[in-house]
């Protein structure tokens, strides 16, 4: 079906929806040009009078908890990708409420994998209505098409509990999927047989949702510690055989990228974080799991320990190689928001040090600050960066959703900002007149590091000047655009997109960032 | 996304090849125009059609490159020639030389799309400094390998499975005559590598059978082979072909440079490896990966302490020359010429390593050097 949607143009000349599934929006307005009023949302009032004494809030299915928790038509749910792309949750929820016959839900995942492609039959079906949650592989590929009922809504980390914070996401029952849970519904990640560290990205569900449901394979008699879901929070624990994959939910061994121009790119970046004096006792960065950014985390790591330098903490998504740095006294502390192997996990367990952190600590901007606004550097990537330093992360030039916003958005508010891209994927230029999707304003991002050079955004002037002369291949991100076109053979056609938009991007403070397009094959 | 490109090169090279009214499927998967036209040509080829026609895409910036005779070849990066997605990037690494491999990297059924592949590549991709080496098949299929890529300024052909001066002397001869053909200035230079127990016999008169031999190198898993051993880490089996080869190309007066490294994880072995080699006497390495090319550029780079003592010996020499003082003395020790000779050879490259200035005897003060280490980086220094 199509939908005619009134378009509005935002700060960055960006048309986006004034309406999404029937709720009206605020277009982007600038980085920090928003400013949100009113109070936070507020779950009802509950008296323990009408909990079990004795701490046992078991009931024998998810069914049966759903339809205690009074499941509706049209209702918005949730559940979590702590596990990845082997969690059994989300999909055993939307199985369950197709066999209870209800409809039109919205599915509120914190993000969704490939191992989700079967909610696809219950949205053909009318079960799901929509999904509000980043979307890539098969789901992606729903949304581009055009097939989706509502519009996707592609949110942050940080933009998700602010979302749920400030009451523009509802949620009715939120399900948590806990690798360790204790009958009362206190939860965590550390233990058990499917465990992955932290369950924060859950915090807020459990915080605002009117009903809360925990299902573990690993239940423990009262306490399960520590307790990152608090059982006061919760309505009721299912038991079930299974809740995830643990093969795929973290990896045995993280693997360091061998592709020859990733490593130089990692380690141009370590070079220049050292070179332009961010490298210092006392400091921060952050790095994820992706094959560029581990590399770059060890390479950097080599360097620090060469030059006898100790950070105060490293944000993670933590692996072994970040475990390895606290275990050998490079870093004070890692503060984690999501564990990618099972050196990680058992580090956050037993290490004081590890700390997990919740997307409200580390990303939310509707808050009293955020930390990631003093994490000196962080290493990103994106899928398109454009010459004035816009970045895309959400869809391929080619305009089809690839991947989730994650903590990205949020981390662009580091002191410096560095994405770490190849200049051409395949035959396709990464740096590009403008990006397809704008999922980051460019007055964020300060670096970015390609194996054919180092641009760095002309705002950072001191940038410029603290690695000058320092033997690092700084050029202006037009000459590496103009290098890369002439060996593609000039710029790509644009993409086929129609006038429909498929899905929103939001930004940070809920202002809608940009538009994502229904593409044709 | 570059629909419209794509079309317009396989118009191009079907036309160029005479083939018309043809349906043609192209599964796009990023590659650019200079691989879809080998592969376009390739398939005509296969299906036994555009016999004596070809397809040449335009040359690009970088084909016309000169070629050097004295250079450093400290390392040179093997690229299978039927994989251009590593083409490009190569030069980023900043390998002495690139090697475009028809030999052993190469499937048998597909030598003949990466002739054509790293004929295109000759034409049109820039290997920046990088010298441009290509390695021929044995036999008559290398001698057709030569007569496809030489027209396309290859800089260096590798002879491969070398035993005798004939077959340089062959390979020379078709070489310099496609080369001259096409008119390109000088000669087409010459690398033999020495691959048997027989090469290693004759290794002196294959490196003499040319002037345009610039280099003797050695493959040592077909050695090993060939001898009937297994090649061991610490390669005891090969060190007497290893010598060999640097003997022979110490006598014919070209560079001896060593075989590969294989395993590419393994870079603090590989760093052993060059130390190994450097004080065998080889002044290169082949690379299989480019992580490896700044490891091996490390390792043949003079350290500070080398470079320290060549200046004071050095010193000591100019100043005993001033002075027409016969014997030179460096504190209780003599110093021979070819002492001198050696030291001088350390400076010069330190120098274009840019790691000693060439103005560092009036910086010098008591024959130590101030410039230090240089770009001392671990990626070792840049080119020349």
């Amino acid at each position: 079906m199509t939908r005619v949607l009134p378009l509005t143009e935002n700060a960055l000349g960006r048309l986006v929806p004034e309406m999404v599934n029937g709720k009206r929006q605020v277009p982007f307005q600038g980085v920090h040009g928003h400013r949100a009023e009113g109070r936070k949302a507020s779950p009802p009032v509950w008296s323990a009078a009408d909990y079990p004494p004795d701490g046992d809030k078991r009931v024998a299915s998810l069914a049966e908890a759903l339809e205690a928790c009074g499941i509706q038509d049209g209702m918005t749910l949730s559940t979590h990708h702590h596990f990845r792309n082997g969690d059994f949750v989300g999909g055993l929820l939307v199985d369950v409420c197709a066999k209870l016959g209800k409809r039109d839900l919205t599915w509120f995942p914190s993000a969704a994998f490939p191992c989700h492609a079967p909610v696809i039959a219950h949205m053909d079906a009318g079960v799901v209505h929509h999904i509000e949650g980043s979307l890539n592989g098969p789901l992606g590929d729903y949304c581009t098409d055009g097939r989706m009922r509502g519009l996707g809504v592609l949110r942050s980390h940080g933009g998700r509990w602010q979302a749920i914070q400030d009451g523009e996401v509802h949620v009715d029952i939120a399900v948590i999927a806990a690798p360790c849970a204790d009958p009362f519904g206190n939860a965590n990640g550390v233990h058990g047989p499917a465990a992955c560290g932290s369950l924060y990205f859950a915090l807020a569900d459990s915080l605002y949702a009117d009903r809360v449901i925990v299902v573990t394979d690993h239940l423990v008699p009262f306490p399960a510690v520590p307790w990152q879901i608090q059982g006061n929070n919760v309505d009721y624990v299912v038991c079930v055989d299974r809740i995830g994959d643990p093969a795929r939910i973290v990896s045995g061994t993280t693997q360091i990228t061998t592709s020859p121009d990733r490593l130089l790119v990692a380690e141009w970046t370590a070079r220049f974080v050292r070179d332009a004096g961010i490298m210092k006792d006392g400091f921060s960065f952050q790095a994820g799991a992706g094959g560029t950014t581990l590399a770059f985390a060890i390479y950097l790591q080599e360097m620090m320990k060469r030059a006898g330098v100790r950070a105060r903490f490293i944000r993670g998504g933590s692996t072994k190689y970040l475990v390895r740095m606290l275990d050998e006294g490079l870093t004070d502390y890692i503060l984690d928001g999501q564990t990618f192997d099972l050196d990680g996990v058992a580090s956050m367990r037993d290490n004081p040090r590890h700390q997990a952190t919740s997307p409200f600590t580390s990303y939310n901007y509707h808050g009293k600050g955020f930390f990631g606004t003093f994490v000196d550097v962080v290493v990103l990537g994106a899928t398109e960066v454009d010459v004035n330093f816009n970045a895309n992360v959400v869809t391929h030039s080619d305009g089809r959703l690839l991947h989730g916003i994650g903590g990205w958005q949020n981390c662009l508010f580091a002191r410096c900002t560095i994405l770490a891209v190849p200049a051409m994927r395949d035959r396709i230029p990464v740096i590009v007149d403008e990006v397809t999707t704008l999922t980051g304003p460019g007055e964020l991002i300060d670096v970015i590091v390609t194996e054919r050079g180092i641009a760095i955004n002309p705002r950072r002037v001191d940038l410029l000047d603290a690695v000058k002369g320092k033997g690092l291949p700084i050029r202006d991100i037009r000459d590496i655009q103009r290098d890369v076109e002439r060996i593609c053979g000039g710029k790509p056609a644009p993409p086929r997109r129609s006038g429909q938009v498929v899905a929103a991007v939001k930004w940070v403070d809920g202002t809608v960032l940009d538009s994502v397009w229904k593409v044709d094959r | 996304m570059y629909g419209e490109t794509v079309r317009g090169t396989c118009r191009a090279a079907l036309n160029a090849l005479g083939i018309r009214h043809a349906a043609v499927a192209v599964e796009d998967q990023g590659a650019l125009d200079f691989v879809l036209a080998a592969r376009i040509e390739a398939a005509v080829k296969r299906a036994g059609m555009g016999a004596g026609a070809t397809f040449l895409p335009p040359p690009g910036p970088g084909f016309d490159a000169s070629i050097t005779r004295d250079r450093f070849r400290r390392s040179r990066l093997y690229l299978p020639g039927s994989e251009p997605k590593h083409f490009l990037n190569a030069r980023l690494h900043e390998p002495d030389a690139i090697i475009l491999d028809l030999e052993d990297a190469v499937a048998p059924t597909e030598k003949d799309a990466a002739r054509l592949l790293v004929r295109n590549a000759l034409r049109t991709v820039d290997f920046g400094r990088c010298e441009r080496m290509v390695r021929i098949n044995e036999g008559e299929r290398g001698l057709e390998d030569v007569d496809v890529v030489a027209p396309q300024n290859a800089h260096v052909i590798l002879i491969p499975k070398a035993e005798t001066a004939e077959q340089v002397v062959v390979v020379d001869a078709r070489a310099q005559a496609a080369r001259r053909d096409a008119g390109f200035e000088g000669p087409c230079l010459l690398v033999p590598i020495i691959e048997s127990a027989l090469g290693c016999f004759n290794a002196l008169a294959v490196a003499s059978a040319s002037p345009n031999v610039v280099a003797l190198t050695i493959g040592l898993e077909d050695y090993t082979a060939d001898v009937g051993v297994e090649r061991t880490a610490e390669g005891r089996e090969s060190l007497w072909a290893r010598q060999t080869v640097i003997n022979a190309a110490r006598a014919a007066g070209v560079a001896p440079s060593d075989a590969v490294f294989s395993d590419v994880a393994d870079l603090d072995g590989l760093r052993a490896s060059v130390l190994e080699a450097k004080a065998l006497g080889f002044e290169g390495k082949g690379c299989i990966h480019p992580r490896q090319v700044p490891v091996v550029h490390a390792g043949f780079a003079p350290t500070a302490d080398e470079i320290t003592k060549a200046q004071r010996i050095v010193l000591a020499f100019e100043d005993a020359t001033l002075r027409g003082v016969g014997v030179v003395a460096l504190g209780s020790k003599m110093v021979d010429p070819p002492v001198v000779k050696r030291a001088l050879r350390t400076l010069g490259m330190a120098e274009a390593l840019a790691m000693l200035p060439p103005d560092w005897r009036s910086r010098t003060d008591g024959g130590r050097a101030e410039g230090g280490q240089g770009r001392g980086e671990s990626s070792g220094a840049g080119a020349q």
